[in-house]
């Protein structure tokens, strides 16, 4: 792909600025980032998804919860005269002067459908569902593309290994944003196959919490259906009052802090 | 010292790590598995211009030499072959050496400065056979096999353990454990190798004439180091009596396992559950078994 003239040199050539206003009170200075080749000068302090919106970009895909965990604004960037391709959240990454940047909100990534009731606890079950798993040849591309730092190859590795545990704490950061297939070598889907590797874990190879387990007994067994009822029943106001008086465990408590309605515990 | 297992101990041949780890202990060794480690890239590319599949082992020798260690070493087979084969392109190549080294750019460079052996190595070079005699505890006499090499251990040349042609330190090992040795033509003979994935027929031929030669030579198993030719030279057995009918069968042992026995590590360590073939019944048979250690029987 060839950069177009105007983008070549942000330093001496001086660009068209898409959108002229004038610096906002507080905003501190505007830098140049060029957002899919195109010139934006833009607050230096903004993330890049408040950046782009400040240059005018709508988000409707892109976007999610604004807080670094739902994995809808991978973005991937170079600086001028770096070889080195860089990933961040949209959401979390701040601006840098002279940033070229595109999002990837999505990846295609096939994912294996499967009767999960039916699956075994064995490294097989995953090895027949991805047998592209196979294909990694250690390049490590998924690492440096994970804006989660999470080490993608050596979850992998770890997969090939039969190790599923290992590969479901190495994977447990991932919020499934895609970049590491975007870059692998062997077109894998990583996240995927990390997430079954989760639920496998989750629910067929870690002890159960027998905590949770008596609570979920208790919630079939019909314990909460008066008080969900009641709720269901109460108006806006009620609902409301209801919320603002809640008890909360205090931001430090003791280890053995129990609320004083302990009706549902 | 350094250890790297590989995929396939993992999960197809626990027996022969098992095994093994459980052996040399005995022997004082202790196997000290990498705490990070990739796919050995199973295969050593040929092709002169394909450096990306190089960069999976050369990444574990860097592991290696993260760990501080020079050596590292290996017991399966092919995982010996590749990760010394990519270990000799590093010292020998140094322009494909810069390029891989520049392309993981994440990792410490790699100099070519860790040693790649393969465990009958550590046995024959740093043991010595005298010494591991000293350890024998059941001599595993009466019970008669044939070595079988295969190709990764001794081809290529400059990567062979032993002599190319007429390797012999399998049965210089296998004889201080007292093991009847029977003469083999084939030891170093193909077991068809990863054609089993896209020519299984050509491998089922294979295996029948090296199984065929093992079983007229008097053989009641087969040793070998290599998990790949374990799972060709036992998955075939049941389509050879298929296609030829009349094949009596014989067992696949790793070395490791007749080792771990002879110095005395109990038969449930050495996993003969998971081996082709009836391996416990046949050492039974031959009163190798301590009597009492019946896995699985209880009262
Ligand atoms: S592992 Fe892949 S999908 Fe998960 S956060 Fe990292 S790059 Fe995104
Ligand atoms: S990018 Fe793909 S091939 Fe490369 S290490 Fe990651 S999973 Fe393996
Ligand atoms: S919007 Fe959810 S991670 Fe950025």
């Amino acid at each position: 792909m060839s950069v177009p003239e105007e983008n070549k040199d942000s330093s001496t050539v001086e660009a068209p600025v898409a959108k002229k206003k004038g610096v906002p009170e507080g905003v501190g200075k505007l830098i140049p980032v060029y957002v899919m080749g195109k010139r934006y000068e833009v607050p230096e302090t903004l993330t890049i998804m408040k950046a782009m919106e400040y240059a005018g970009f709508k988000f409707i895909r892109g976007c999610g919860c604004r807080g670094g965990i739902c994995g809808a604004c991978a973005t991937v960037y170079r600086r001028a005269g770096d070889y080195r391709l860089r990933v961040g959240l949209a959401c979390q990454t701040v601006v840098e002067p002279n940033m070229y940047l595109t999002q990837i909100p999505f990846y295609p990534a096939n994912r294996a459908s499967c009767d999960f009731s039916q699956l075994t606890s064995s490294p097989e079950e995953i090895f027949k569902l991805y047998p592209e798993l196979f294909r990694c040849i250690a390049c490590n591309l998924c690492t440096k593309a994970c804006p989660m730092d999470v080490e993608v190859m050596d979850y992998i590795a770890a997969l090939k290994q039969g190790n599923i545990a290992r590969a479901a704490t190495l994977s447990f950061n991932c919020i499934q944003c895609g970049l590491c297939a975007s870059r692998c070598m062997g077109e894998l889907p990583q996240y995927h196959i990390a997430q079954l590797a989760r639920r496998i874990y989750g629910s067929k190879i870690a002890p159960q919490a027998e905590h949770l387990v008596e609570v979920a007994a208790a919630g079939s067994s019909g314990k909460y259906d008066a008080y969900l009822e009641a709720l269901m029943k109460m108006s806006e106001e009620e609902l409301r009052r209801l919320y603002q008086e809640r008890e909360m465990e205090p931001e430090i408590a003791p280890e053995d802090w129990v609320p004083n309605n302990k009706e549902y515990l | 010292m350094s250890y790297y297992p590989g995929c396939t101990l993992k999960t197809k041949a626990l027996n022969f790590e098992a095994s093994a780890i459980a052996a040399m202990a005995a022997l004082g060794v202790n196997l000290v598995e990498l705490p990070r480690w990739n796919c050995c890239g199973t295969v050593y590319s040929m092709a002169e211009d394909d450096l990306a599949h190089h960069i999976a082992p050369v990444r574990n020798l860097v592991r290696v030499s993260e760990q501080g260690s020079g050596k590292v070493v290996t017991l399966c087979s092919f995982c010996y072959n590749t990760l010394k084969r990519a270990d000799l392109l590093m010292r020998n190549s140094p322009e494909k050496r810069d390029a891989i080294n520049a392309f993981m750019d994440e990792e410490i460079d790699y100099q070519g400065d860790v040693e790649v052996v393969h465990l009958l190595e550590v046995l024959r070079d740093d043991l010595g056979w005298e010494e591991i005699a000293r350890e024998v505890k059941v001599p595993l006499e009466g019970l008669k096999v044939v070595p079988y090499y295969g190709c990764t251990l001794t081809r290529p040349q400059e990567a062979a353990i032993d002599s190319v042609e007429n390797p012999t330190v399998l049965q210089e090992l296998l004889r201080v454990l007292g093991v009847t040795v029977l003469d083999f033509p084939l030891a170093t003979e193909c077991c068809g190798s990863f054609e089993i994935v896209s020519r299984p027929d050509s491998v089922t031929e294979r295996a029948y004439a090296i199984l065929g030669m093992a079983l007229r030579k008097g053989a009641e198993a087969i040793v070998v180091s290599c998990p790949l030719c374990a799972h060709n030279l036992g998955q075939q057995q049941p389509k050879i009596a298929e296609k030829y009918g009349n094949f009596p069968g014989i067992p696949i042992i790793y070395f490791t396992q007749l080792l771990a026995l002879a110095v005395g590590i109990s038969p449930e360590l050495c996993r003969f559950d998971l081996n082709f073939g009836e391996v416990e019944a046949l050492l039974e048979k031959k009163g190798l078994l301590p009597q009492c250690e019946r896995s699985g029987v209880g009262e």
